[in-house]
């Protein structure tokens, strides 16, 4: 890794270090990009809100691994259970079944004062199921999608991309064109497609929609290999008789992480997006799966009368789509190169401090502000 | 083999029999018939939405990146990642509810709340000082004059029952000519410019000398190309005017006269529209409030052979869907236009012109604003996909009959023509999108050359 340390970088090699570069003297990459993105605290805090929701989706009302998904009456009671092998979790109630109402109309349980949760803090639909837990399922249906997703496509954009990248010639071409032709239909409207051909599995969908967001990554990639395969030490590579294999995932491939991760983490961003929409358009994760964008399109007639079936879903949604951005713009400012600082004043915190700082008498704009 | 005889129809169009085969999911109708009566609602939703997402993104990213790391840059650079993390489809059934319903209900006794207005005051007075900057004395003034300004706007409004009663007038054409201009002058030649402002106050005179002969030229001549007419009329007299009084910059003198006349036009129609508004609102169906949020347009109002009532109705359906669907794309623009202009103005070409002297304005508009809307050119192209896809989102929530429902259709019945169809426009779109971004390109960068 020793190439991409700033340091060592043939541009800043005979010049004289700047103060910022000699901050980063002697440093690891790894240990740069870690400092620097420690010091976006939008973005440390938004791993820590994932993690929690992440947590919270999967363990209280426990999941199910396996099976066809399907409701089926249990053989020992009348409950209905589900179909798979079912994790239980702590949540008292489950995503499918019909409980008494509560508070009329299903209204949330959930007070402020005095602090309690009650039976159905979320609410409840007019058929008695329990809104929380069917927001967290959905959470988990969604959470899962965007991680496959992600996996999926972020593995196939850069294998495609480096090929492409790497060989140039008529394997470019191919794989560039193949790139075009999926590139200029919308995301939205190729997954509708196959989401309603496949039918509303979860997983089946997953893979689906990975098989096609590749596109972009591959794109970056292929350009990243372009420009890299000319520097010096592929050619030293080369010349010390490394196969392309090695010079391709050893040598090449190390150097483009900054990229892949910046574009893996914005894609899973707008794959939560796709998905929910795709099940609010009913071509996604369809009944008796729940997906949050499937909760939204199933009560949006009842945004009048019971609001609270429409709030929660939509607004796990955007959390968790802001959470997945602020990552990716942490991680951009923590792998850009022309980036030489340890940014100190981008947090959050910072901001809104900065924000009624600029309103103070006497201060001009950018005085409390500008980097020092 | 189905999709070489299918590939044979569309062939065909090249000759000028188009055979996009039959939809069977709406009874046996021919595809190219269902897209045609499509295809204009799509296109002005996408066109206006696109456009306005271009106009106010860039014109916001522009303003934070010359005021970087202000407080109103802060609050910009956050709403952005907000925005950019928002479902449509969320933002399309809020709207529904409070743009439209609730609106429409307010709209039933139009009392804004004193809170509300000086809360607006607020906000507004706080964009605008942070866009001016300067000194303390200069943000104090901007804050209050704009701040006074917009509230006493809004009063005023709210007492005279203007939103019961809604028109434009010469008055409001005079405040909106006006506007129009000084929103011109300031970014193109700056209040400096002596010849420019006579050239300018003639045009906006003229227009307003002329209101009273347009309203039988609009009563005679009712149809959309009118507006055409008008615009070309008007930017013509503005460069006619500029040529005439431009003196020693004739050329620019010219350009801003025109653009400021053609620009007459919007509140020219917007009046016209308004005449109508007793005939909208006695038309539309009783259950509905005058912000519509079902279909393109009130099929009642279709059989009335009267270009601007029709135009009122369009644009009270378009105007949530439009804003829905520009949501997504703004935070794009927005963001590219801040970073590109930001790199921009840290290149030698602009310190150079600095160095010489030129004022602020001209260095942004003149030398940094070009080349800043390079990248933004490639975004439109990119931007298309989510576009579409958002439109297909956007049509379903307000339940218009377009492309997006054409494609639900299809995809929920098996239709495979339909569906198909739709990809062929889209296909086809999307091309033409590129097009123009390369055309744009090639506009704003010299060195590219389109043979």
């Amino acid at each position: 890794m020793s190439d991409k340390n700033p340091v060592a970088d043939d541009q800043s090699v005979g010049q004289e270090l700047s103060i910022e570069q000699r901050a980063t003297v002697g440093l690891s990459q790894g240990t740069i990009v870690r400092r620097r993105f420690l010091a976006h605290r939008g973005a440390v805090a938004s791993v820590f809100v994932l993690i929690f929701l992440v947590l919270l989706a999967f363990t209280s009302v426990g999941t199910v691994i396996g099976g066809t998904g399907k409701l089926v009456p249990d053989a020992d009671s009348t409950r209905l259970i589900i179909d798979g092998f079912r994790v239980p979790g702590w949540w008292t109630s489950t995503w499918w079944e019909r409980y008494d109402i509560v508070l009329p109309g299903g209204a949330p349980t959930f007070t402020l004062w005095p602090f309690s949760f009650g039976d159905h803090p979320f609410g409840q639909d007019n058929t008695g199921k329990d809104v929380f837990a069917r927001v967290m399922r959905g959470m988990q249906q969604s959470l899962n999608v965007v991680f496959i997703v992600g996996i999926i496509s972020t593995v196939i954009g850069v294998v495609l991309g480096a090929l492409a990248g790497y060989y140039r010639g008529w394997i470019d071409q191919l794989i560039m064109r193949i790139t075009d032709v999926i590139i200029i239909i919308p995301l939205l409207v190729l997954g509708a497609v196959l989401g309603r051909t496949i039918g509303g599995d979860a997983l089946l969908l997953a893979i689906m929609l990975g098989l096609i967001a590749w596109t972009g990554m591959a794109r970056l990639v292929r350009a990243e290999f372009l420009s890299l395969r000319e520097r010096e030490f592929v050619d030293a590579a080369r010349v010390a008789g490394a196969s392309d294999f090695r010079i391709i995932f050893r040598h090449i491939l190390p150097n483009t992480v900054g990229v892949i991760v910046v574009s893996a983490t914005l894609l899973m961003s707008a794959v939560i997006l796709l998905e929910t929409s795709l099940s609010f358009l009913g071509f996604g994760i369809t009944d008796p799966d729940i997906s949050l964008g499937q909760i939204i399109s199933q009560y949006n007639e009842a945004f009048k009368t019971r609001p609270w079936l429409f709030w929660w879903p939509g607004l796990f949604i955007v959390i968790i789509a802001l959470c997945i951005n602020f990552i990716g713009d942490g991680l951009r400012d923590a792998f850009d190169p022309r980036q030489k600082r340890v940014p100190s004043q981008n947090g959050m915190g910072t901001q809104v401090i900065n924000f009624f700082k600029s309103y103070v008498p006497g201060a001009r704009p950018g005085d409390g502000t500008s980097n020092k | 083999m189905r999709y070489f005889s299918w590939l044979g129809g569309v062939g065909a169009c090249f000759i000028g029999r188009c055979d996009l085969g039959i939809s069977v999911a709406r009874g046996e109708q021919p595809v190219i018939d269902a897209i045609g009566g499509a295809l204009g609602s799509t296109l002005q939703l996408v066109l206006a939405a696109t456009i306005l997402a271009i106009v106010i993104g860039v014109a916001i990213g522009m303003t934070t990146a010359l005021r970087q790391y202000s407080g109103y840059d802060y609050v910009v650079t956050f709403l952005t990642f907000v925005f950019y993390s928002l479902p449509i489809f969320w933002v399309a059934v809020l709207l529904k509810e409070f743009g439209a319903i609730r609106f429409n209900e307010f709209l039933g006794d139009p009392v804004i709340p004193w809170w509300s207005i000086l809360a607006i005051a607020l906000v507004m007075g706080f964009i605008a000082s942070s866009v001016v900057g300067g000194e303390l004395r200069t943000r104090v003034i901007s804050f209050s004059s704009v701040a006074v300004g917009i509230g006493g706007l809004i009063f005023l409004l709210d007492v005279t029952r203007w939103f019961v009663q809604p028109s434009i007038g010469i008055i409001g054409v005079a405040l909106l000519t006006f506007a129009t201009a000084a929103i011109v002058v300031f970014t193109s030649t700056g209040f400096q410019h002596r010849r420019a402002l006579i050239a300018v106050g003639i045009v906006v005179a003229l227009t307003l000398g002329l209101w009273y002969p347009f309203q039988f030229l609009f009563f005679y001549l009712n149809s959309a190309w009118t507006v055409l007419l008008v615009t070309v009329l008007m930017g013509a007299i503005g460069v006619i005017v500029g040529l005439l009084v431009g003196g020693d910059g004739k050329a620019v003198v010219a350009r801003t006269a025109g653009i400021v006349g053609g620009l007459t036009v919007i509140p020219l129609v917007l009046d016209q529209m308004f005449l109508r508004w007793d005939e909208y609102v006695a038309r539309i169906p009783l259950s509905n409030g005058v912000i519509a949020t079902i279909g393109a347009s009130t099929p009642a109002i279709r059989r009335v052979d009267d270009t601007w009532l029709n135009m009122l109705d369009s644009m009270t359906h378009m105007l949530l869907p439009t804003i829905a669907l520009m949501i997504i794309s703004l935070a794009a623009y927005t963001r590219y236009a801040r970073a590109s202009l930001l790199d921009v103005m840290n290149q030698d070409y602009v310190r150079t012109a600095r160095a010489k002297g030129l004022g602020e304005r001209t260095v942004v508009m003149r030398h940094a604003f070009r080349n800043a809307m390079i990248p933004i050119a490639t975004i439109i192209a990119l931007d298309f996909g989510a576009v579409i896809g958002g439109a297909v989102i956007t049509e379903r929530v307000f339940a218009w009959q377009a492309m997006g429902s054409l494609f639900n259709e299809g995809l929920n019945r098996t239709d495979v023509n339909l569906v198909m169809g739709f990809f062929l426009v889209t296909g086809i779109l999307a091309v033409l999108f590129n097009v123009f971004a390369d055309l744009l390109y090639s506009a704003l960068d010299p060195r590219i050359r389109v043979s």
